[in-house]
């Protein structure tokens, strides 16, 4: 009930969202990024996948929601080329991935679930020796203005293990882009970062995918996927249970029912609030005097 | 070609590492070079070894409790690259794979290289002289470089199969207490019969033997072939082993 209601303030940005992909994707509709049919997975006695299927449009933002333990991050692992799947077919970017694994790690980049990110070196060095890894002429110019991209150009100098949570993640996601790969999977993107930190980090996502990059995201946030998502699959207990957009999603509820409630400000609202106006003062001190003065 | 690029680029990262934490190498160092203290003006003077310079003696002990200790420190680095989940985002770039692993153990090798060097000159302080040729020189150089071979890949076991740091570099405890049991300090002759067929038969003996003599100008030769058949050994089964962990 708590979504349904919520949904009514937030269609607006969502729809936002995917109109602009939409436009992107055009007449490659037929081309799907990603394809995964059959996949299955055992740990040891563990059957973590039994039979995923789901494919991902090019240019779409797709969502891959599951609690803890539903199997999110092994099917990353899989289509990023770091575990194999004991039975199913992957293709990436029109690539098997196990049988050509070296071109879908040409086209694709992981982010993981916790930064991986070297902090005993810099922002800096660490985006340039991505970009030397990936074979990238001009390192040096590319690591300098992904950093600016990202906002890090400050702190580029700087040791990575003197960064927030939230700038060692946009530095993990600035480290992703290098050589612009067309598809990028993003494992729980914003688990453990602050509020403030997780707007960046979906204002990030949605520029990308403006840009035409291929987006595959997990989460257990329910209102990451509504935010972000043009298509989100529900992975539970080893399978997709549900997939399609949110539209489609929402038909498999009775629809919903009309409740009049007072709009309460949620501790979020509150936080954002307080903080921002907190950091606004700083910022505009000399604005806020002039217009006393034009008041007075 | 690439995966000289890829090996280089990520060599370089890793001797960041070692550089901005100068506590590898010193806390490296200290231990032996506190060892070589109290051996040579404490208990030095009461143990009879038939040579006329004690430093001379131990040297070859401590160097390799030294190398050692290091090599805890490529266990660690290998085991912290695993955890953040940076081997997961190398694994799926487009990089030669086995320049991860080998960047990690030339790193290792470079940092224990640095460390004999300073327990060296350290020792000619306290006294250590050779009359060693430079061909016998870069033989005990080799010998030590190989031993730093062999233990690393145990470090690339220990690093990639730990559950936690401590467990990653533990594994260099038993190494570091390897040289006590050995010719490294006291002559063999004077051990237990159990303790002495023991040490008599591990590997530090027969390359502390080995480079104490190449040190000395009188190369023992089958002591050098054993070592170096030891170093083989250890590297080749850490080797088949470290893949399989991998």
């Amino acid at each position: 009930m708590r979504n349904i209601i919520n949904n009514a303030y937030n269609t607006s940005n969502a729809n936002g969202a995917s109109t602009a992909n939409n436009a992107h994707n055009g007449t490659t509709n037929s081309d799907f990024a990603v394809s995964v049919t059959g996949l299955t997975k055992a740990f040891g006695d563990v059957n973590v996948l039994q039979g995923v299927d789901f494919t991902i449009t090019r240019g779409e933002i797709f969502a891959l929601l599951g609690s803890n333990g539903a199997g999110k991050t092994t099917t990353i692992n899989i289509l990023s080329t770091l575990l194999k799947p004991d039975a199913g077919n992957v293709t990436v970017c029109g690539f098997d991935a196990l049988l050509h694994a070296e071109k879908v790690r040409e086209n694709i980049s992981l982010t993981g679930q916790f930064a991986a990110v070297d902090t005993m070196l810099t922002g800096r060095e660490n985006v340039v020796l991505i970009a030397k890894l990936r074979g990238i002429p001009k390192s040096s110019e590319v690591a300098d203005k992904l950093l600016a991209d990202f906002g890090l150009t400050d702190a580029a100098n700087r040791l990575v293990s003197t960064y927030s949570g939230g700038m060692t993640r946009r530095l993990d996601i600035a480290m992703s882009l290098v050589g612009t790969p067309s598809v990028i999977f993003l494992d729980e993107p914003t688990t453990g970062l602050d509020p403030e930190a997780r707007l960046e980090v979906w204002r990030m996502v949605k520029n990308l995918a403006n840009t035409g990059t291929t987006i595959l995201l997990t989460t257990q946030y329910l209102d990451e996927a509504e935010q972000l998502a043009d298509r989100i699959a529900i992975l539970h207990a080893g399978k997709i249970i549900a997939n399609g957009t949110l539209q489609e999603l929402k038909k498999l509820l009775p629809p919903a029912k009309r409740e009049y409630i007072e709009k309460q400000p949620s501790l979020e609202d509150i936080f954002l609030a307080i903080t921002h106006n907190t950091r606004s003062e700083c910022d505009e001190r000399d604005e806020q005097v002039k217009h006393s003065k034009e008041v007075a | 070609m690439k995966m000289l690029r890829d090996t280089y680029a990520l060599f370089g990262r890793l001797l960041k590492h070692v550089l901005r934490s100068p506590d590898t190498i010193i806390t490296v160092t200290i231990m032996p070079v506190a060892i070589m203290l109290l051996f040579v003006y404490v208990f030095g003077g009461a143990i009879e070894t038939g040579a006329d310079n004690y430093v001379n003696y131990m040297l070859p002990g401590i160097l390799l409790m030294s190398i050692a200790s290091g090599t805890a420190y490529t266990s660690v680095r290998l085991f912290s690259d695993r955890e953040k989940g940076l081997f997961a985002r190398f694994n799926s770039m487009p990089i030669s794979r086995s320049s991860l692993l080998i960047a990690h153990v030339l790193v290792s090798i470079v940092s224990g290289l640095v460390t004999v060097f300073i327990i060296t000159a350290i020792a000619l302080i306290m006294g250590f002289r050779t009359n060693a040729g430079i061909l016998q020189l870069l033989t005990a150089l080799a010998v030590l470089t190989l031993f730093m071979f062999a233990l690393t890949w145990l470090a690339v076991i220990a690093g990639l199969g730990a559950k936690s740091v401590d467990g990653a570099s533990a594994f260099s405890y038993p190494l570091i207490f390897l040289p006590f049991i050995s010719s490294a300090f006291v002559p063999t002759d004077t051990m237990p019969f159990a303790v002495r067929v023991f040490a008599e038969h591990q590997p530090v003996t027969s390359i502390v033997d080995a480079i104490r003599s190449l040190l000395c100008a009188t190369p023992a030769y089958n002591a050098i072939w054993v070592s170096i058949a030891w170093c083989v050994a250890i590297s080749v089964v850490g080797w088949l082993v470290g893949r399989r962990v991998r």
